[in-house]
């Protein structure tokens, strides 16, 4: 009896572990996730940083530029998440006589704000 | 947009080189048909309002403002410092015999005896110089008052910048030109960026201006300039070229610096033909 009990006592938590961590792996990946897109948005809004609103009408932020187009439908216009961010990282790839930025070679932004900044866009 | 920005690339590289051997009466004609055809429905001689030729919204209030301007005190100042007798008895009138009819409109002009381009700035402080005064400082203060009154007594003039044609007149011309073609700064931008390519667009919440007829309403009473450590609002042109380098994180250059000179040069030959109206208001 007292086997059986333990038996079920361990399939129970042995059950109830798999089930915890089958959720708990995506959920904190959703999490992280979260976090950098929220991070990444921090730094595309800060105008000591990104400062994109300068330029482009964004979801969320306020009072926005209109020199360059407005980051709509980024999934679409960008399947390959790469090239959104070569083209957030240095603009002068896609036109060499671009006004924006070149925030990775000039360094407004460092390598890991530009993966933040860009997984953000990839959202809107 | 792929396509446009193929096409506006193409457009960019058939330009450039073109531009750099244009003359200046060719860079002029361009120039202007630029925004001509970009504001079709801006008569020429407005351009002389800065932001408020193609800004309507903000366009009434401004002209609210200039009912009662706040430059006018400093023209008043200007007027006594420009009468005011200095040590030796003489005045700047001794500098600036024509001042009544207004000599703003034939400023900067390129001084064939030193080789070097002359501006109204740089004319105040050589009267007071030659005469055993203390120069002013270059941008802000006394130099900005003298210069509100010259250039209020040469309102309705025709800016008139001489045509850049000796080699050493060209030779500054082209290196103001260069200048306000070239990208600087951190932010890797130019002059042109802002107010020729994108002039009438907005960046964050300010429209910018074009270029045309940019040096005719200077000096100017800047609400931002007012304040503090900022002064009274009153600033020069060469102030305002400082402003807009440190704005895209470049290093801005000395005013009346040889740089800053070169670039009023081109940037004021640009707007050959238009009124001076200066002083004027701005944001
Ligand atoms: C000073 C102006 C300016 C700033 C600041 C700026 N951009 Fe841009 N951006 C442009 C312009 C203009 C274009 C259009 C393409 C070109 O001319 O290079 C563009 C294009 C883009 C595109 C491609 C859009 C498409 O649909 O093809 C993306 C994505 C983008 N910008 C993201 C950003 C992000 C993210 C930031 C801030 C970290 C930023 N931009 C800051 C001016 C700017
Ligand atoms: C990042 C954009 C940007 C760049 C680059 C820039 N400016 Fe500006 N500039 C502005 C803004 C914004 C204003 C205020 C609104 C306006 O009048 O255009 C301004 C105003 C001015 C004014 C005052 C116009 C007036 O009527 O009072 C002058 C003159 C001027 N800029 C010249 C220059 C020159 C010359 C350069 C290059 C050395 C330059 N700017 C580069 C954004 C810029």
């Amino acid at each position: 009896m007292q086997g059986f009990m333990h038996k079920i006592s361990t399939t129970v938590s042995v059950a109830a572990l798999s089930a915890c961590l089958g959720l708990a792996i995506p959920l904190s990946a959703n999490a992280a996730e979260d976090a950098d897109i929220a991070k990444g948005k921090e730094l595309a809004f800060d105008r000591k940083k990104g400062n994109c609103l300068a330029c482009h009408d964004i979801a969320g932020g306020s009072l926005p530029g209109n020199i360059g187009p407005p980051l709509v439908a980024m999934k679409a216009r960008f399947p390959d998440f790469d090239k959104l961010r070569d083209q957030i990282s240095d603009a002068r790839i896609n036109n060499p006589n671009t006004i924006m930025i070149p925030f990775g070679p000039h360094e407004v932004l460092s390598a890991k704000e530009i993966d933040l900044v860009a997984k953000f866009i990839h959202t809107l | 947009m792929k396509k446009y920005l193929a096409a506006l690339s193409a457009l960019l590289m058939l330009i450039t080189p073109i531009a750099s051997q244009a003359s200046p009466e060719d860079d002029l004609k361009s120039f202007r048909s630029y925004f001509t055809d970009k504001f079709p429905e801006v008569p020429m001689a407005d351009f002389v309002n800065g932001v408020y030729s193609v800004d309507k919204a903000s366009r009434e209030q401004w002209e609210e403002f200039e009912e009662f301007p706040a430059y006018e005190i400093y023209i008043s100042k200007g007027e006594d410092l420009f009468n005011k007798k200095f040590a030796n008895g003489k005045n700047f009138a001794s500098c600036f015999p024509n001042y009544k009819k207004g000599i703003r409109q034939n400023y900067p002009r390129f001084d064939k005896a030193s080789g070097k381009i002359v501006t109204m700035e740089g004319d105040i402080n050589k009267c007071l110089t030659d005469n055993g005064e203390k120069a002013y400082g270059w941008k802000k203060g006394k130099i900005a008052y003298v210069g509100a009154y010259l250039a209020y007594m040469s309102r309705g003039n025709l800016i008139n910048v001489k045509t850049p044609s000796s080699p050493a007149e060209l030779a500054a011309y082209n290196r103001g030109k260069k200048h306000f073609y070239s990208k600087r700064g951190q932010l890797n931008m130019s002059c042109a960026d802002c107010h020729y390519n994108n002039a009438g667009n907005k960046i964050r919440a300010d429209i910018l201006s074009p270029a045309l007829g940019h040096p005719s309403g200077f000096p100017v009473y800047r609400n931002k300039w007012a304040g503090g450590s900022k002064g009274d609002g009153m600033g020069t042109l060469h102030r305002r070229y400082g402003g807009c380098n440190k704005q895209v994180r470049a290093k801005p250059f000395k005013a009346q610096s040889d740089e800053y000179k070169a670039l009023e040069y081109f940037h004021t030959y640009m707007s050959n033909g238009l009124e001076v109206n200066g002083p004027s208001l701005r944001k």
